[in-house]
Order: structure tokens, then sequence, then C-alpha cells
């Protein structure tokens, strides 16, 4: 009766479970319980969830949305990337470009504060990885996700493009600053 | 037929080869083994990449070792491996002749004939593209053409199992149910099937859009689907060679399963629990809910998790039975402390259903959860975990296993004895430290596929920490470990089957011998052995253990996940 020969019974599936086999599969049983509840809790009762809001859109509808917040909440250009920096109120609607290789525009948040931050790509499939959080999310062209971000923590943060994206991958990075409520921010 | 001697029975093993599915089962490990060789030269160069201290290739060259470095390994070596394993434990175990060797040949031809293709669409520059190829990313025409023929192969290679096993019970060449090993098979080709129609369903369409028939590829839908492939393509490896535990610890100890009706259900709950684990590759996508995502990772129950912690129990379970029956019977650890540990075909085994639940296992797990995967999705945590579930787990089972079928299947002894004790501890350690320090990177945030985590030439820069480009440093060396020891097992195989002692054999004949059915003993439980009532309490006890860290481990992760920004 061992494995590579057939059972030693014909009416194999009257045969007693072994007190070992029967112990452990209870007691798995009731861990695999607890790991499928773990995640509605969380749902309920945890503060890191994302949002099931999206939205089917087109980079062109993208883009007219993103550069209207830049031309609204500018507040200052990087100097070393020339990229510009937008301070929107808490609250508000802001919006991401995921394009070869650049996350555009760079962002300025106050501690404590929530924002409705949208997330879409130009061209192919990008991964937000801000670090050194490390909290991650997939950017797919023609959707728009919706992540409400409270940051709690102030300074520089880094967005990292973790979907490979093509030979210059590696050199695509966003900026989040968080600022302390009501600082100057420079503007 | 003009001749009908096609049968051998091997003196050693008491197997029976026929000897059209011996020269199937030869060219799909001879296959398998060269690509491994192919995938292992690209594992160097993308490890020697990643080593932050050399930084090998340039960019183009690392994506591009990258793509083929995957489809190679994760698909082509393991698949071509399991056909062979499809004959083995229909034809072979079951005493059986195959079913159309004709047409398994030209399954074979098809599946040269894909890896060919993709290897050479890759080599031309145009198709780095990873092995996932998400849309809209384009790859040359012949990277999907190459993995269809390949699919269509492998399709072919599922049926002539499924045939072979309709033969068998036509002609009766065994009594009763077919063995559990055969079972474990037949669950990994049903998985099989299920893959490639979800791969056709994405694949065609997306050749037809690289040839410009169809306008568009929604990436979405590619993802949902394409992971139906290429996360199942996953649970045909772990049903494989969880199949592979059982056939080894019955060919090394003559172990029985515990009851043959616990693991026959473990391997059912495969069937059906796992089959939407695209599920677990979404998890932070946009436009599909929550409630989809938990329910389909968990069906409510892990009941497809279940089942592996259920092997895990009843493959060391009944090894343990097997020892006290012949008299390790002493305290909880004799039978452990007491079994070959020299013996290769033991001690990859082993180290495989350790690597693959300790690691493989528990950190798939915590990254499938809907929230911790927040933190964890596409960074170098991943590939640290499937290299312990896929390499730990499935490629060292299969290293295992040809210890045992170089003697039997291609007739030669193995060479450098002394040194093949080492292989599976070199490779075994190498890949696990290399899977612990990937993870330990990727919790650091340090990416996946991603050439150079220093950022040279971004216009804004970041550094990680000083702790990253140590784990990253790490990664590399262990993974040279790693190498070095699939680098044994390829000159070991390869130099038994050239020039091996040859084994000897009976010749072929006529003669067809039926699989008897055991004489039953014992049914009522295993004798007078274990401790307290418990057949195997050593087992029971490494379970807790088991089930101990997964606990710990799962709740730091949670507790690592309240620390980050509050997000909803």
């Amino acid at each position: 009766m061992s494995a590579i020969e057939p059972p030693a019974q014909r009416i194999w599936w009257n045969q007693p479970i072994d007190r070992v086999e029967g112990t452990w599969i209870a007691i798995a049983l009731i861990w695999c319980l607890i790991l499928f509840a773990m995640m509605p809790y969380w749902h309920v009762y945890g503060k890191q969830n994302l949002s099931n809001e999206a939205y089917r859109t087109t980079p062109e509808a993208y883009a007219a949305k993103a550069e209207a917040m830049i031309a609204k909440y500018k507040v200052r250009t990087h100097e070393q990337s020339g990229m510009p920096v937008v301070h929107p109120p808490a609250g508000s609607d802001v919006y991401l470009i995921a394009r070869f290789y650049q996350w555009y525009p760079l962002l300025e948040f106050e501690q404590g504060k929530s924002y409705r931050v949208h997330l879409s790509s130009m061209d192919y499939q990008h991964g937000f990885s801000l670090q050194p959080l490390n909290i991650n999310m997939q950017v797919i062209p023609g959707y728009e996700t919706v992540v409400t971000l409270t940051p709690d923590s102030s300074g520089e943060f880094t967005i990292v493009c973790n979907e490979y994206c093509g030979i210059g991958h590696h050199t695509m990075l966003g900026k989040i600053f968080v600022v302390k409520s009501g600082a100057d921010h420079g503007k | 037929m003009a001749n009908n001697e096609l049968y051998r029975v091997c003196p050693r093993t008491g197997l029976q080869y026929h000897k059209p599915a011996e020269l199937l089962m030869k060219a799909n490990a001879v296959a398998a083994v060269v690509i491994l060789l192919i995938g292992g030269v690209l594992a160097l160069l993308v490890t020697l990449t990643r080593w932050p201290a050399v930084h090998l290739l340039p960019a183009d060259g690392f994506y591009q070792a990258l793509t083929a470095h995957g489809l190679d390994m994760l698909i082509f070596w393991i698949i071509f491996f399991e056909i062979a394993i499809l004959y083995f434990t229909s034809s072979t175990i079951l005493r059986c002749r195959l079913a159309t060797p004709r047409i398994a040949w030209l399954g074979f031809a098809l599946m040269i004939i894909g890896v060919a293709t993709v290897n050479i669409a890759i080599l031309g520059g145009d198709s780095s593209v990873m092995m996932t190829s998400y849309v809209p990313m384009p790859a040359n025409p012949k990277f999907y053409l190459g993995l269809i023929l390949f699919a269509v192969g492998a399709l072919l290679g599922c049926f002539i199992f499924l045939g072979t096993l309709v033969i068998a019970k036509a002609e009766r060449t065994y009594e009763g149910s077919i063995p559990l090993v055969t079972f474990g098979a037949l669950t990994a080709c049903i998985i099989a099937i299920f893959t490639i129609a979800s791969g056709a369903i994405i694949l065609i369409p997306t050749f037809l859009w690289s040839i410009g028939y169809v306008s568009h590829i929604d990436p979405l839908m590619y993802r949902v689907i394409w992971w139906a492939m290429g996360h199942s393509s996953q649970q045909i490896n772990v049903a494989a060679h969880v199949s592979v535990w059982y056939a080894i610890a019955a060919i090394v100890f003559g172990a029985k399963p515990m009851s043959e009706r616990v693991s026959r259900g473990a391997f059912l709950l495969y069937i059906l629990f796992l089959q939407l684990a695209s599920a677990h590759h979404i998890l932070v996508d946009p436009g599909i809910s929550s409630e989809w995502k938990i329910f389909n990772t968990s069906y409510a129950m892990y009941l497809a998790v279940l089942a592996s912690m259920i092997h895990g129990l009843t493959v060391p379970g009944s090894i343990e039975v097997a020892q006290r029956g012949k008299g390790f019977n002493k305290g909880l650890f004799e039978w452990i402390r007491k079994a070959p540990w020299g013996n290769p075909v033991f001690s990859g085994m082993f180290m495989s259903l350790i690597g693959f639940g300790f690691i493989g296992g528990i950190s798939g797990v915590v990254m499938g959860t809907e929230q911790i995967n927040i933190i964890i999705h596409n960074t170098i945590y991943v590939p640290g975990h499937f290299h312990a579930t896929v390499v730990l787990g499935t490629t060292l089972a299969f290293m295992a296993l040809t210890y045992f079928l170089i003697p039997t299947l291609f007739k030669r002894e193995l060479i450098w004895k002394g040194l093949v004790k080492w292989q599976p501890y070199l490779f075994g350690f190498g890949m696990a430290v290399f899977t612990l320090t990937m993870m330990g990177a990727g919790t650091m945030g340090v990416e996946r596929r991603h050439w150079d985590m220093a950022f040279t030439g971004s216009a804004l820069g970041y550094q990680y920490p000083g702790s990253a480009y140590l784990m990253m440093g790490l990664v590399g060396i262990s993974g040279m470990v790693a190498i070095v020891g699939g680098a044994l097992y390829i000159l070991i195989t390869v130099g038994s089957i050239l020039f091996g002692k040859r084994v000897e054999v009976t010749g072929y004949s006529t003669a067809q011998t039926q699989l008897k059915m055991p004489v039953a003993s014992a049914i009522e439980g295993h004798g007078n052995i274990g401790v307290a009532g418990f057949s195997a309490p050593g087992t029971l006890i490494f379970a807790f253990m088991f089930l101990a860290i997964f606990v710990v481990y799962y709740f730091i992760n949670w507790k690592y996940l309240a620390s980050v920004w509050p997000m909803g």
C-alpha cells in the first residue's frame, strides 16, 4: 500500500482517518478561517485599505485633468528636475500621471491631511511604490484609480516605478513632500 | 504488430517500462535539463546584475536575460520535466502501454519548436517584455506564437496521460484504484488543462494584436486572464512535486499514505479551490472590488492552503510511520535522525518539503492577503516567495527524483557518488538564504524587475538604506552558492547519462505483468507504534512549530501594514 501501489482496500475511502491527521486538519482549518476573517475585519477596523473607486479613462482626458490641477495648485518649480510642484488643498483631487519615465507632477502634502490621489498611466503599465514606506499599487493605462492618502509622517517620500516599463524604468521616480500643517511651502 | 517485445522490468525497482514511453520520458527529461542549463546561465547573469557590487549587465541585456530566465525556468524546464513525470506515473507505474506515442512525439516537437521560437524572439532584442508580457508593451509576434506552440504541445502530453489512464483501466493493467502518486499526477494534469485553456484565451488574441488583427487588448483583462495561466501553472508544479514527495517517500522508505482518503481529498481540494488564483496578482489593481479579491483569494476558507498544510503533514507523517515500523520508534525524533541523510533522493525531497512549506508557503499566504499585498506587491519579496515555491520546492524535488530515475530509466549508475550527496544541501541551503534575503530586501522596498537600485540617471534620485544593499549583496552571494549547486546537478546528470557505469538490465520482452493490490494489513491502524496514541507524534510537533511561525509572521505583517500611512 505504498503511494506507488494501489490502495490495499478497494473501498479505501472508508479507511479511518489517522488521529494525527484528524488533529492537524481541525487546527489547520481553524487557522484558515482566521486567515480569511482578517481581511473583512481589516476593512472595518483597519486604517490601510484600498478604495474600490476606479474609472475608465483615456490618456488624453486624464492628462487634461492633471494639467488643470497643476495650473491651479502649482507652487514652485523643482530646481533639480525642472518639474512643477503642486500643493493642493486638503481633501482635494490630486492627479498623478505615470509615463515614460516620470511621475508627474511632484506633490506637496500637509501632514495629517487627507488627499484623493488619482493614478493613471499615459502609456504602458507602471507601478506606484512609495518609499521608504513601501506602499505599492498597480497603475494601468485606461484606468483611473482613486485612493485617499493621509500622510501621518513628514519629510521627503519617493515614488519608485515597480512595474517594468522599458529601458528607462530604473530612472522613473517621483516625489511626495510632506510638510507640517500650515508650514510655509515656498509660495 | 511485428514486434511486440516492448516491455522491460527494472530489476532493482520492479518498475515496468514500455519502450516508446521510456524513450519519450528520456527525451523530455533531457530537454528539461538542457533548458535548465540555459536558464541557469541566465540566472547567473541576472543575479550578478542585481548584486549591487557587481552590476554586470547593461540595462537592455538585463531585461532580456530576465525575460528569458523567467520563461526558460518557470515554464519550459518545469513543464518538460512534468511531461516526463506524467508518462512515468501513467505508463510506468500503472504497467501500461503509453497511448499514441506518435502524437506524444508530435507534442514533444511542438514544445521544442515553441521553446526555440520564444528564445529566438527574446534574443532578437525586441521581446524583453518579461515573462508576463503585460500589454500594451509589445513583443515580437514570434514571442506569443512560440508560447502558443509550446502550450499546444504540452496539452497533447496531458491528453496522452489521460489516454494512458483509460487504456490501463480498459486493459486491466492494475487492480483496484490508481496509486496515490498517479492520482496526484492526474490532479496536476487537470490543472494543466485549465491553465493551458486560460493561456490560449489570452495569448491567441494577444498574438493577433501583435500582428495587427486585433486593435486593442484591455490591460486589466489581460492581467486577470494571463494570471489564470501564470498562477495556475504554478499549481501544476505544486501538485506535481507533492506527488514526487509521496513517490520518494514510497521509494526510499516504502512509506504508505497515512490514510488514502485524506491525501486524495487534499489533492481534490487543489482542483476545486485553486482556479481563480489569478486574484492574488491583482490585489492592488484598479477596477476590481475588494469583495471579489477577498473571495477569490480565499473562497472564504483557504481550502487550497489547507490542502498544502495536509500534504505537509501526511508526507513526513507517512515517513515517520514507516520508520517507526522499521524499529526507529524511540522518543519523538529517532525516525528523522536515523533517516538516510546521505541519500540525495531523500535529502533533496525533504529539503524541498521544508523549503516549500516554511518559506514559500507562509510567504505566499501572507502576501496573498488583500491588504498585506499593499506592502509587498512588485517588490523583490515576490520573486523571493516564488523561488522558494518553485525552485526550492519544485526544482529541488525534481532534482531528487532525477537521482532515482538515472539508474532505473537511463540504466546508468550515478557518477561522483560522494559529491552527489552534497548537491541537494548546496542547492537547498543556497536557495533558502537567497529567498529569505530577497524577501528581506523586498520588505525594505527594493523592487523586482529593476536594473538599478541606485537609480543612476534619474532627475530625482533616492537612496535605499544600507541594510537593503546588504540584503541584495547576500542575495548575490547565496545566489552564487545555489548556482554552483545547480551546475553540479547538471554535471552529475549529464555525466551519469553519458559516462555512468551501465546498469545490468533484462531485455525487452512481450511479457506484461499486472500491478497487484498489496496484501491488506493493519487497515484499522498503524500497529503498536508512536507515542500516546499518535502514530506520528514527531511530525505533529513539526507541524505545530510550522503553525507557530506562520501565525507570528502573519501578524507581524499586519503590524507592519498598520504602521504605514492611513489609506482608503
